[in-house]
């Protein structure tokens, strides 16, 4: 079917911007995510998907120009044992990042893995993301399968001695990035993924992550403070049975940012959560999407998603727990909800179940409104000033997605930057 | 078919009619009425539209009206969003306006009502005779001793045969009539509030139903009146290839309350027919309006052939300060329901509330829900949807709340459940919430699950037998909605639930 014209005069205009790097053996999978983009088209403002997220500057030809950013807090994470991998705008930075080497664990740059003939990342680039094009498009993911400068791989066949930590970090006005990553973890072994940092003025970044029967990823994630970038950001994770995946993403800031998670439970017993934390002041727009798809007997998935909003700002969830038939004893949890802190801030939301097996316990659960004026008064009648209770009050509501995280040393760090936010926001 | 002997015969229906049920097995109201019909040639056009307007005696604005909402209609595309699929209507290939022969000359009154329609009407349990209590259900004797009055107006195929207990209504003020009726009797109440609350080009199926709707009710309420008795539409599809395209429009003037029921079945036919009505509630000041409807359309054979097409526009505009509104739906029948009964809360503290039971079973496809647009202070409304699928069938909620920036303090609670009965069938939640104002509390929660062993094993260890079994813990499931209706509805929504999950267990 023919696209719809203004549709296809945006699509054409983004693609006669890019260039699709020459890159040896992911070529094919690339030219079959470019025929997608050309299928679908890019998102517009009136597609349903894109319905609380105007999506207009992600698919611009040009990337707007977003403001450097100097934080005035040290580097998340900095006391933290673990492997660097750095990118500047977009770009692997050898100099800055560790040697990659790290027991347990492969790790090479996408364009490098045609001359290692690395097998198990050509099955996997963009075919994750390929089998997330069903049934909802997401054409950001397929262009950059297509388009994606740079990237790294990493194969999982242990369980190696600290976190592997990517960094993004934005150095020009003008930047406009897209980063592709691919993940194997094999069966039995277990890796924790950080990522931080804002990247890039226009930030798109695909993960693809495969994990086999047995194999276990944990994943945290912040979202850099510079207040005018932009990110589209999609995460494709098939488990297999008896396997783990856990997520959990914090963002601050950031004018513009959608989140997509699209996990697939293929195999028995498996578990997937996907959890999120923002915090939004003033010009901030966040969106998280999440489709979570069980095709497997007795699996779990978790979704929690907390968002502190104020002085206007935007926030949104678009969840989705697909049971397929036959996913009996299926066990699916979500819950969305927001904290206005002011009469301007508006949660927007579309919690969604698609059941077609009996036998399962699917729940999910949204709610939105302000801070609960009974326990402010508690605090303050135990002489907590108001500014205090407040803060103390939201990061409690935030605490149920920061919980998530197992780690005690990842949550903490998690929670120091939350209270940071506060002290400097309210 | 065992649970079937097993249902108590409703007092007052007669054996012919206790036949008809065991011929047609779970939908007994699957039978025809025998009648010759006269009906405007097939299709849609210009033409055809004059020609309703004409039958109904319409003024020339009326006709208007109607042109300009068929030229909207021809530049509209057919809305493919809902969770429901079924082969393509062709929309020239139905009669838009199919009448009994006999009514031609407009009866004066009951008494001229063709026996036929009459005996139709009796044979459904809603006997056109102005009687005390309702016949033919249930738990009537129960009733208070001065009898509970329910005028009725029964529309067949196109047009109404007539309204009972006019006079006595008349009396306190109100207006219940046919809407053809009021189009030429109250042109000035007409003009101001059709289509005030669902635009002509509000969507595909509403802009259809504009160009030909043919027949339906109209409800004025006065101001202060408390309307004596309820009222209700009973809603008979039976020419075949016919679609029925009613329009309801209900005004509940300031401080008025009134209560109305709507029915509907259609005969067992393997081709599928299509309904679309337009329900429009004005409520103004410190009034309030229940709408309560028993869905009952025949929803096709167990193989999926046949059945209704239900594509309703039903919305209520609670525009006065304090104004209430309540819709209670029971959806049983229809092959395919695409049915979204909402709640515009203009005037501050006004109230909202919709309770559904969304019933599913075979090849029948549910999409229904409802929209709550909270623009005033202080509005409240809650939404309570049980959903039930079984056999094969698809059952989709879709809904929206949304508050305005100025919907300062609003409440919402919505609770949505969804109960699964085999492993063939599908259960589906699709909300929207859009909250802008931070004084407002959104509250929604949902779940799905299937009819718990434990419950089912505690029913049988009591003697009952598995269709009863579930029948009880489906009755308990819904609970919570059949409560919400009125006492006569609620009997017989009791009995529909359990009608319409036969044959979905083991």
């Amino acid at each position: 079917m023919a696209l719809p014209e203004v549709k296809q005069t945006a699509t054409e205009a983004r693609l006669a911007n890019l260039v699709m790097p020459d890159a040896g053996c992911t070529r094919a999978a690339r030219e079959d995510a470019l025929a997608r983009v050309l299928e679908m088209g890019l998102p517009g403002r009136r597609d349903e998907y894109w319905k609380y997220t105007r999506p207009d500057t992600l698919v611009a030809p040009e990337a707007p120009r977003a403001a450097l950013f100097d934080p005035d807090e040290a580097m998340l994470f900095a006391d933290l044992d673990r492997l660097k991998i750095v990118f500047v705008d977009g770009v692997f930075s050898p100099e800055q990042s560790d040697d990659l080497t790290l027991e347990g664990v492969t790790i090479d740059r996408i364009e490098d893995i045609c001359f290692k003939d690395i097998h198990w990342a050509k099955e996997l680039y963009g075919v994750l993301e390929a089998r997330g094009q069903s049934p909802v498009q997401r054409p950001l993911a397929a262009l950059n399968t297509a388009f994606a400068a740079d990237g790294i791989a990493i194969h999982v066949s242990g369980k190696p001695s600290k976190p592997i930590s990517f960094i993004y970090r934005h150095a020009s006005e003008t930047s406009d990035a897209m980063l592709h990553h691919i993940i194997r973890v094999e069966s039995g072994a277990e890796v924790t993924i950080l990522e931080n940092g804002p990247a890039a003025s226009r930030f798109n970044k695909c993960m693809e992550i495969d994990i086999a029967d047995g194999g276990v990823l944990h994943h945290v994630r912040a979202q850099g403070r510079d207040h005018e970038r932009r990110a589209a950001t999609h995460m494709f994770t098939r488990l297999g049975q008896e396997s783990v995946y856990k997520s959990f993403t914090l963002t601050v800031n950031g004018v513009l940012t959608r989140n997509e998670q699209v996990v697939e439970l293929t195999g028995d017993d498996a578990v997937a959560h996907v959890a999120g934390a923002c915090v939004g002041d003033g010009d901030f727009h966040h969106d998280d999407t999440v489709f979570i798809t069980h095709d497997a007997v007795n699996c779990e998935s978790r979704q929690v998603f907390k968002k502190v909003l104020r002085n206007g700002a935007t926030g949104v969830f678009q969840g989705k727990i697909l049971v397929k038939e036959g996913a009996q004893k299926t066990d699916g949890y979500q819950i969305s909800q927001s904290l206005l802190l002011d009469d301007d801030s508006q949660f927007l939301a579309k919690p969604e179940l698609e059941i077609y097996a009996d036998d399962v316990a699917c729940s999910h659960g949204s709610t939105s409104g302000a801070i609960d004026e009974t326990a402010l008064f508690y605090l303050r009648s135990r002489g907590v000033p108001t500014k205090e209770a407040t803060n103390m009050l939201t990061l409690a509501f935030l605490a149920e997605a920061v919980d998530e995280i197992e780690d005690d040393a990842l949550s903490q760090a998690i929670v120091d930057r939350l209270e940071g936010w506060m002290s400097r926001h309210s | 078919m065992a649970a079937l002997d097993q249902t108590q015969v409703k007092e007052g229906v007669d054996q012919e009619t206790v036949d008809a049920v065991r011929e047609v097995g779970t939908y007994k109201y699957g039978w025809e009425t025998d009648i010759e019909m006269e009906y405007a040639p097939k299709g849609v056009n210009p033409d055809i539209v004059r020609l309703i307007s004409e039958k109904n005696e319409e003024p020339e604005w009326m006709t208007e009206w109607r042109l300009a909402a068929f030229e909207r209609w021809t530049q509209m595309d057919e809305p493919n969003w809902a969770m429901v699929s079924y082969p393509k209507i062709d929309f020239q290939d139905q009669y838009y306006y199919a009448r009994p022969k006999s009514m031609e000359e407009k009866p004066k009154s009951l008494d001229e009502v063709d026996p036929k329609l009459l005996a139709t009407y009796e044979k459904l349990g809603i006997p056109l005779k102005e009687q005390m209590i309702l016949a033919g259900v249930e738990g009537a004797e129960d009733a208070p001793a001065e009898g509970r009055k329910v005028a009725v107006d029964a529309v067949f195929d196109s047009v109404s045969v007539g309204t009972t207990f006019q006079k006595e209504l008349k009396q306190a003020g109100v207006i219940f009539c046919s809407i053809s009726e009021a189009i030429r009797e109250h042109p000035e109440l007409v003009k101001k509030y059709l289509g005030s609350v669902v635009p002509v080009s509000d969507n595909f199926y509403a802009t259809l139903n504009s160009a030909v709707f043919s027949d339906g009710s109209f409800v004025y309420i006065p101001p202060g009146v408390r309307c004596p008795m309820e009222l209700s539409t009973y809603f008979r599809i039976n020419a075949e290839n016919t679609g029925q395209f009613e329009r309801t429009l209900i005004i509940a003037d300031k401080g008025s309350y009134v209560s109305y029921l709507e029915g509907c079945t259609a005969p067992q036919r393997d081709t599928a027919q299509l309904h679309a009505a337009v329900v429009e509630i004005i409520i103004e000041e410190d009034a309030e309006v229940k709408y309560s409807t028993v869905q009952n359309w025949f929803p096709g054979d167990e193989n999926g052939k046949g059945g209704i097409y239900n594509f309703v526009t039903k919305r209520a505009d609670c525009r006065g300060d304090r104004s209430k509104v309540m819709w209670t739906q029971v959806e049983t029948g229809s092959a395919v329901t695409w049915k979204y009964p909402s709640c515009i809360l203009r005037g501050e503290e006004s109230q909202g509330e919709f309770y559904s039971i969304a019933i599913a079973n075979n090849y029948q496809q549910a999409d229904t829900g409802t929209k709550m647009v909270h623009l005033g202070k202080n509005t409240k409304s809650r939404i309570v949807s049980k959903g039930i699928s079984a056999g094969k069938a698809q059952n989709t909620y879709r809904g929206l709340v949304s508050m305005h920036p100025k919907a300062k303090d609003s409440r919402n609670y919505t609770q949505c459940d969804s109960l699964l009965i085999g492993d063939k069938c599908g259960a589906h939640t699709v909300p929207y919430i859009e909250v802008k104002n931070n004084s407002s509390r959104v509250e929604h929660e949902a779940t799905t699950s299937k009819v718990d062993d434990d419950q089912l094993f505690y029913c049988r260890q009591r003697g009952m037998d598995e269709e009863e079994a579930v029948a009880l813990v489906v009755n308990g499931f819904c609970k919570d909605v059949l409560q919400a209706l009125p006492m006569e509805f609620a009997m017989e929504a009791q009995q529909l639930v359990a009608i319409s999950l036969e044959g979905s267990v083991g």
